[in-house]
């Protein structure tokens, strides 16, 4: 598997050079990471090469990194990972970029190549606020009609913002502010490197 | 001349055939449809977000939730993706068992498709002969885990526990007379392996029942042939993967592809369409279960032979043994620290996916070394065939949307998560 991976690693050097920003070989899986003007010129070369035809795109997931290791993240916040796959050659890789304005994320729609991209982007578009330039139908996906924010962004509250009930009085449904206390059980703790060398001992 | 308009609808949220919460805005051109747009998120529950305030081990029943039909399948990848980034090894006889339950959770899985998907398109004896044997293989999953369906049987490192000696039984009661209730438990009298090996000498003849139900069935074919065609091409644009993609003639599988735990070890076939159309989906579906039944007997005749850890050693992942923590120290440090903070996951990003019945369910695991995940993203198979029901639907009857939708085995609990 491994001898397959170093093949992958250098037809992706081979082929893009100087605008792969990083290439990781981790837990037998590649990640590539481009700058988000060539997100997009990328992406059509990894389906259409020869040597890569990523074929197949299983999932595109949106990331925050604003809390990172105790917010200690000094790269840009939001980020986009799409996973490919090449059934011809069956391998896999996972490509990643950056949206350059963290006010107003937006990274280019890869919709036109890969068609399943669609709800995958719109449901970016939906817990993160990526906006996808491009994408023909960006609306909400899995949030209420009329929600407000982006839910998965680790500023906004597990518990959320408002709440909806039944109202007897006006006799229909009605939103309010939440009324329940956030609550933590076990505290998210971030220990130093190899804490408890869990894996090798 | 009068004005024609076109007709929308809303298909669902309510509707019996819509599997769940589905809610389906068509526009009709008479009977025929000219556009579907599914609304889904009627069941979003938010299971990524809660994962992150969570540790890493309290996140494994929320995969049972997920997709409620196939529960082992789910909590397996997100095991799989934790004992990745950890770089733990699992004991053979954990993975054996992982591949004996993931085969009869694909049971399971297509018992219900095919069931509903009769039921759906007017065929209403089919949902009676399934859940028949849903029954039985339910039971198995009671015997291991204690839970029906939401079993949070496997864990970061193994299994829970091995397999019981005993079977549950039935009792007598108003309902079951001592006679009938002799015949129940004829099966259950051994341990679980018993009970498994007799259902699987048993489930062949099953499956023929079931195909001469339908496979010639002349209103079934009339039904699904030549309805919701996917060529491979599109298949692959819309990232089908699982029946959907091997429906359409396109030979991938990662129990054989890309083998994880032991199947590499197995010997079974992989079942593909030619037309990509609903009939062919649903024999692929009847061979796999065929082909499912060959994996649980080898299995069964491997775990047999073979005792041994079902979980790993290393404490720092799998709590230590009652009896080892009542008598030494360490143990109960590591007990302590396990269940008070969690298992500490190294840096980095993986992503783990298995064959689920579905199709391809993965987990993209993100850590920055906490213990919980700094993101947790679920790929659901269904979510990526609901997304081309769109281009499916179209120019189809409205009666065809629901064999279209009973063919994408859509199960609202993953799609939405």
């Amino acid at each position: 598997m491994s001898a397959k991976l170093e093949r992958l690693s250098q037809n992706l050097r081979d082929v893009f050079g100087e605008t792969l920003q990083s290439l990781v070989l981790d837990c037998g899986e590649v990640t590539i990471e481009v700058a988000a003007s060539d997100y997009l010129r990328v992406a059509r070369t990894l389906r259409d090469h020869e040597d890569l035809h990523f074929e197949q795109l299983i999932d595109i997931s949106g990331l925050d990194f604003s809390a990172y290791g105790n917010a200690s993240w000094t790269g840009k916040r939001f980020a986009s990972s799409a996973h490919l796959t090449s059934i011809r050659h069956n391998w896999r890789l996972r490509l990643r970029a950056f949206a350059e304005d963290e006010a107003f994320p937006v990274l280019d729609s890869v919709v036109e190549i890969w068609p399943s991209a669609n709800w995958f982007e719109r449901e970016s578009f939906d817990l993160y606020g990526i906006m996808y330039a491009g994408h023909p139908d960006l609306r909400r996906i899995l949030t209420d009609y009329g929600f407000v924010g982006h839910p998965f962004r680790k500023d906004f509250p597990v518990s959320g913002y408002v709440e909806m009930r039944y109202d007897p009085e006006q006799g229909r449904v009605v939103y309010q502010p939440v009324t329940i206390e956030p609550r933590e059980n076990t505290p998210r703790i971030v220990r130093e490197e190899n804490y408890g060398d869990v894996g090798h001992g | 001349m009068a004005e024609i308009r076109n007709y929308t609808i809303n298909f669902g949220p309510q509707h019996p055939s819509a599997h769940g919460v589905l809610r389906l805005v068509l526009e009709l051109d008479g009977e025929v449809v000219e556009r579907a747009d599914p609304h889904i998120g009627l069941l979003h529950r938010g299971t990524e977000k809660l994962a992150e305030t969570r540790t890493w081990v309290q996140s494994v029943p929320y995969m049972d939730r997920l997709d409620y039909v196939s529960m082992m399948c789910n909590e397996h990848a997100y095991c799989m993706a934790i004992e990745r980034l950890l770089g733990v090894q699992v004991p053979e006889r954990a993975q054996y068992i992982r591949v004996m339950f993931d085969e009869i959770t694909r049971i399971l899985n297509h018992l219900l498709n095919i069931g509903t998907h009769a039921l759906d398109i007017g065929a209403m004896t089919m949902v009676l002969y399934t859940f028949r044997e849903r029954e039985d293989l339910m039971d198995a999953y009671e015997a291991v885990s204690g839970a029906r369906m939401h079993a949070a049987y496997y864990r970061p490192g193994g299994v829970y526990r091995d397999l019981p000696d005993r079977m549950p039984k039935y009792e007598v009661n108003k309902f079951k007379n001592e006679k009938t209730v002799r015949e129940l438990n004829a099966a259950r009298e051994g341990s679980l392996l018993d009970f498994l090996e007799d259902f699987t000498s048993r489930f062949p003849t099953y499956c023929d029942e079931y195909e001469t139900l339908l496979t010639d069935n002349r209103i079934w074919k009339q039904r699904t042939v030549g309805i919701g065609v996917v060529s491979p091409e599109q298949a692959l644009a819309w990232g089908f993967t699982g029946p959907m993609l091997r429906g359409s003639g396109i030979a991938w599988d990662l129990r054989k592809k890309q083998p994880y735990e032991v199947y590499d070890r197995m010997d079974f076939d992989i079942p593909i369409g030619k037309n990509g159309d609903c009939y062919d989906r649903y024999l692929c579906r009847m061979e796999e279960m065929r082909q499912s039944n060959r994996i649980v007997r080898q299995c069964i005749d491997w775990l047999r032979k073979n005792p041994g850890p079902v979980i790993t050693d290393n404490h720092k992942v799998a709590p230590p043994s009652r009896e080892d923590m009542k008598s030494n120290m360490e143990e109960l440090i590591h007990h302590f620290k396990l269940f008070t903070e969690g298992i500490h996951v190294p840096k980095g990003e993986v992503y783990a996916a298995v064959e689920h019945p579905k199709g391809e369910f993965g987990v993209y695991a993100v850590s920055d070394g906490a213990n919980k995940p700094y993101r947790l993203k679920l790929r659901a198979p269904g979510f990526a065939h609901l997304a081309a029901m769109d281009d499916i639907a179209r120019g189809h009857m409205i009666a065809d949307v629901v064999a279209i939708i009973g063919t994408m085995d859509v199960v609202f609990g993953e799609i939405d998560r």
